[in-house]
């Protein structure tokens, strides 16, 4: 497992090859490995996908990034053939999603069950093998997943990183020219998430198509050739790291507020009124979106920093003032609009 | 362990691709799985051969038919529970979304029924052979034509049963359909007369025995020692009770493995 440490690095840029090159010799020919057109999954009154349209040409590596209840998990079941579309259409390869999966030309890691434990490794690959017409021989995917060590283990005896790899690697057997992971390193540390995704890296250099949901941004920022976002149930973003990023436009102002000679005289802890007043006159400033105090620290974003830092220097006694751009998690934010929203916390510590 | 990175082949369509309808290999599995599990084992093995013991050993030296009564009673007893307790196994591999997961295989989901059918049909040997086993070493004084009826009866008697599991398995959702079905299985073997001759017990319970499956399934085994029980009726009986069964399994299976 420890020998993931060197190669992350190296995988992370091996991507940097390009989707172009990685996609050459493929013998997929011209369907997209997946294509969603004005996809809409309703359950009752709820919508779960509000008409998705999605584009991956074979070879690409997509992150799908949303919040919880974006229509991921939805989405991702469609594409499996696990449910069907209420209004659009779904294809993966230009086949039905069942079909594919019946051809072998989709598979999944998926979060969490679906492993009989007391089965061993070693028998779960090779009763997942029996299925298909046509596998990969069993020693040598569980090789790929880096579990050949524990093959003779029971499943109930594996850690979730071990058994998260075991169906990765029964994800392997039928050569899938699709996998799809959901959310596929919850729960693991560092090592097995490193680990894992070191595995799928050196399998997908063969040009493998991957489209992974996931809540961890850096895994997003770290593998993924493209990043599509989605917020109730529609894309709110997609595009490389680097271009999401610069979607959501705008920059971090962070300054402390504390007035040198009366900070220190706070009664009872309560909120210092010039504080209070520069905060209620920083959330009026156009172009903010959001206002957070932390002790005597402010934390704004916004689109406009010169006009935050020019309200900060000639209105209030703010000091060590700095301006970040955003990182992709605040991108993530900004564009999946979560809890943290222009209205929330002002929070004293 | 991974330090190899020669790039794997391309993957391919290749021909041979597409649904799957049984899988030998997960048929063996399955029963090693079963066999190797001591909870398991306990109630194919232990349990039937025990209450032979029990309710069979004082008549062993006494009365040679009674003797032989209980033995393919208690061998019919061991093969129900074996069957059913693989077909409840559903329950179970449903909670723990494993039948989820064979979704993402090419394996049809009906496959999936056939392997479990065949499963539960294996492993209703085991207690047969155990059970008719010990009864040969006590001396039970059957003819090899009358051995061989009463093992393949109870066995082939057992499949009611293992549509019995099934039905359970695809109606209750939680992991320990086993809890309930245990004692239920008991009470059905008590009623149906399994455990002790229905002329011992009340004439209300006399009555009601003929309703369980378990009463036909025991007649009909024990048919070649008794001379009796082998009829039209006992038998449309098993059929209709298997039929049932069949029906509440294809239509709780439906709605699982419908795409919603």
């Amino acid at each position: 497992m420890d020998t993931g440490i060197n190669t992350t690095r190296d995988a992370a840029v091996g991507p940097a090859v390009g989707v172009g090159a990685r996609t050459t010799g493929r013998p997929s020919g011209a369907a997209p490995a997946i294509e969603l057109n004005g996809l809409v999954k309703r359950f009752g009154e709820v919508t779960a996908v509000a008409g998705l349209d999605l584009t991956v040409r074979p070879g690409e590596i997509v992150a799908f990034l949303g919040p919880n209840g974006a229509g991921k998990t939805s989405t991702i079941d469609i594409l499996l053939g696990l449910s069907r579309p209420t209004e659009g259409t779904a294809q993966v390869f230009g086949l039905d999603p069942a079909t594919a999966v019946a051809h072998g030309r989709v598979a999944a890691v998926m979060q969490t069950g679906g492993l009989l434990k007391d089965l061993t490794v070693r028998e779960t690959v090779q009763l997942t093998a029996s299925l298909f017409r046509a596998a990969r021989p069993v020693d040598e995917v569980l090789d790929r997943a880096g579990i050949t060590g524990i093959a003779d283990r029971r499943v109930a005896k594996c850690s979730g990183g071990e058994q998260q790899r075991l169906r990765f690697a029964m994800a392997l057997l039928p050569e899938p020219d699709l996998l799809i992971l959901d959310e596929p390193t919850t729960g693991m540390d560092v090592e097995a998430r490193r680990a894992f995704w070191t595995a799928i890296r050196e399998d997908a250099a063969a040009g493998r198509t991957v489209l992974f949901a996931t809540h961890y941004l850096d895994e997003a920022d770290t593998y993924a050739d493209r990043i599509v976002m989605v917020r109730k149930g529609e894309i709110v973003a997609d595009g490389t790291a680097a271009e999401v990023r610069a979607m959501a436009s705008g920059r971090t102002v962070r300054a402390n507020l504390r007035v040198a000679d009366r900070g220190a005289g706070r009664v009872d802890g309560g909120a210092d009124p010039a504080v209070q007043a520069a905060v209620d006159g920083l959330r009026v400033l156009p172009g903010v979106s959001s206002v957070e105090l932390r002790g005597d620290t402010v934390r704004i974003q916004c689109e406009d920093s010169d006009a935050v830092l020019r309200y900060l220097l000639n209105h209030t006694g703010a000091h060590d003032l700095e301006v970040t751009a955003h990182n992709l998690e605040e991108a993530f934010v900004a564009l999946t609009g979560t809890n943290r929203t222009a209205d929330s916390r002002v929070s004293q510590s | 362990m991974s330090a190899t990175t020669a790039p794997t082949t391309p993957p391919t369509t290749g021909p041979a691709r597409g649904p799957v309808n049984f899988s030998p290999t997960y048929l063996i599995l399955d029963i090693r799985r079963s066999l190797r599990n001591r909870r398991t084992m306990i109630f194919l093995v232990v349990m039937p051969v025990a209450f032979f013991l029990l309710f069979g050993g004082p008549y062993r030296n006494s009365d040679p038919g009674a003797f032989a009564y209980v033995m393919v009673s208690m061998a019919v007893y061991g093969a129900m529970i074996a069957t059913t307790s693989t077909g409840a196994q559903v329950a179970m591999e449903r909670s723990l979304g494993w039948t989820r997961q064979l979704r993402l295989t090419p394996l049809r989901p009906a496959g999936y029924v056939l392997i479990k059918v065949a499963s539960a049909l294996v492993l209703g040997v085991v207690p047969v052979i155990m059970v008719l086993g010990a009864g040969a070493l006590l001396g039970a004084d059957l003819s090899l034509g009358e051995w061989l009826a009463v093992g393949v009866l109870s066995w082939v008697c057992s499949l009611v049963f293992a549509a019995f599991g099934l039905f359970v398995g695809y109606l209750v959702p939680a992991e320990n359909a086993m809890q309930f079905i245990g004692p239920l299985l008991a009470l059905m073997s008590f009623f149906g007369g399994l455990f002790q001759p229905l002329s011992d017990m009340p004439q209300v319970l006399q009555n009601v025995a003929p309703w369980l499956p378990t009463y036909a399934v025991g007649l009909v085994a024990r048919s070649p020692i008794t001379g009796s029980g082998m009829t039209v009726t006992h038998v449309a009986d098993l059929v209709l009770w298997t039929g049932i069964f069949a029906l509440g399994t294809a239509v709780l299976f439906r709605r699982d493995t419908s795409r919603v």
